[in-house]
């Protein structure tokens, strides 16, 4: 196993992680960034399989993972908009919950 | 073995700060996580080799994305919303993840010998492109088209989020007021860092054409600079209405059209580019790609306008 299957093997566990987390989390903004590291996870993978050749990372894959990356940041900032528009129409309960122990203050 | 070694320790610290930023209590240490996740991807990408994507990453995953989700925090604790519920329906969010990975995991090791093919076609077409950045090469010439489509879905994101305004402050300026104390940390940044960012935004835009670097790396740059200005209080955030903001985010889109329809006449095709003119060409439209990317992540980031008059309370 060499240091590009390690990368790789990270990469997929860090989209099975995002994935946990778009599923299990109940914060919506906890969703968007679980969205986020579905994105980076898949690609670091992607990323890791352009560089097989042993010259570094070909350059098509580097493209279109920079077009994503900034195309992400996009959706983010629509997503997150989203949640705090969605936050104030609501109130102080959350979507989907009928009002959770809340857990301790975290500023603290 | 050294090298081996670094890719292990990253590999862990990569995904105990994903696990952290998804699974760790409180909303505010989870986006912490998140930037230094964010860190960690861009180290990913250098150890790599891939330059010009670990600095999107930093400048945009890390950064960007960073300040997104803190002010997201930020307005949410303003309306007493940012209590995390935790996690439901764990075991089944669980089976999907794990299945998830596995099977990203088994297609690694399935996957086909690289084809040499192509990259043999790219460097043998790199002369010709005008840019000795292969990355650049083809973002801006033998793939032009992608990059034309994604800097309108960009304009198309900051269409939505500001169709998320409310009626009593569709006029009013973007984003929330912000309060930076005077002579503070945030105050004293705004103003020794943005010049220091405007250099090294278009240095790296320049630099883009033959070295690492290039129209997204350095428009994230300048669009951070813009926000460090604007949340100091510098410089205020401008009106949706606003003529020359409204030319600065359709530049882009407008030159690379332009060029693309000359090209459609003169040269052949629809962004085709001639060998002759292709590096003019392409820095034209980088030029005017910049201006683009820098207004409208820092206006995305901003957020749509917030300070309606009649809102009272918080504010």
């Amino acid at each position: 196993m060499n240091g590009l299957d390690i990368l790789a093997l990270s990469a997929s566990a860090l989209v099975g992680l995002g994935i946990y987390g778009l599923l299990a989390a109940r914060h919506l903004l906890r969703r968007v960034l679980a969205f986020n590291l579905v994105g980076s996870g898949l690609f670091l993978w992607f990323g890791a399989a352009g560089a097989r050749g042993g010259v570094g990372v070909d350059p098509i894959p580097q493209a279109l993972i920079i077009t994503g990356i900034v195309v992400a940041l996009a959706a983010s900032a629509l997503g997150v908009a989203l949640v705090v528009a969605h936050a104030r129409l609501s109130g102080p309960t959350l979507p989907e919950e009928a009002p959770c122990d809340p857990e301790p203050d975290n500023r603290a | 073995m050294m090298a081996l070694a670094f890719d292990v320790v990253l590999a862990a610290l990569l995904i105990l700060a994903a696990l952290a930023a998804v699974a760790g209590r409180g909303l505010f240490r989870a986006v912490i996580f998140f930037i230094v996740y964010g860190v960690l991807v861009a180290l990913a990408w250098a150890r790599l080799g891939a330059v010009d994507v670990a600095l999107a990453e930093a400048a945009i995953g890390a950064g960007l994305t960073g300040v997104l989700l803190l002010a997201a925090h930020g307005r949410l604790r303003r309306e007493g919303l940012e209590a995390d519920p935790g996690a439901g329906g764990q075991g089944f969010a669980a089976i999907g993840g794990a299945g998830v990975a596995l099977a990203l995991g088994w297609a690694w090791f399935a996957l086909p010998e690289p084809a040499t093919a192509t990259r043999a076609a790219l460097d043998s077409a790199l002369p010709d492109a005008g840019v000795g950045n292969p990355v650049t090469a083809v973002l801006l010439n033998f793939r032009s088209f992608d990059t034309l489509l994604e800097s309108i879905v960009l304009l198309a994101a900051l269409v939505a989020l500001w169709m998320l305004a409310r009626d009593g402050a569709w006029g009013e300026r973007l984003g929330l007021p912000q309060h930076a104390r005077p002579g503070g940390v945030l105050a004293s940044f705004g103003r020794v860092l943005p010049p220091l960012g405007l250099l090294f935004g278009a240095f790296l835009v320049w630099s883009g054409a033959d070295d690492n670097g290039g129209a997204f790396q350095g428009g994230t740059v300048l669009a951070a600079s813009l926000l460090l200005a604007m949340m100091a209080g510098l410089y205020l955030p401008p009106r949706i209405g606003e003529r020359l903001w409204q030319s600065a985010l359709v530049l882009g889109p407008v030159v690379f059209i332009a060029c693309g329809l000359v090209g459609a006449l003169v040269w052949g095709g629809f962004l085709v580019l001639p060998p002759a003119y292709a590096k003019g060409v392409i820095l034209a439209i980088e030029t005017g790609l910049t201006i683009s990317i820098a207004a409208t992540l820092a206006l995305l980031v901003i957020g749509p306008p917030e300070q309606a008059h009649n809102s009272g309370g918080a504010a």
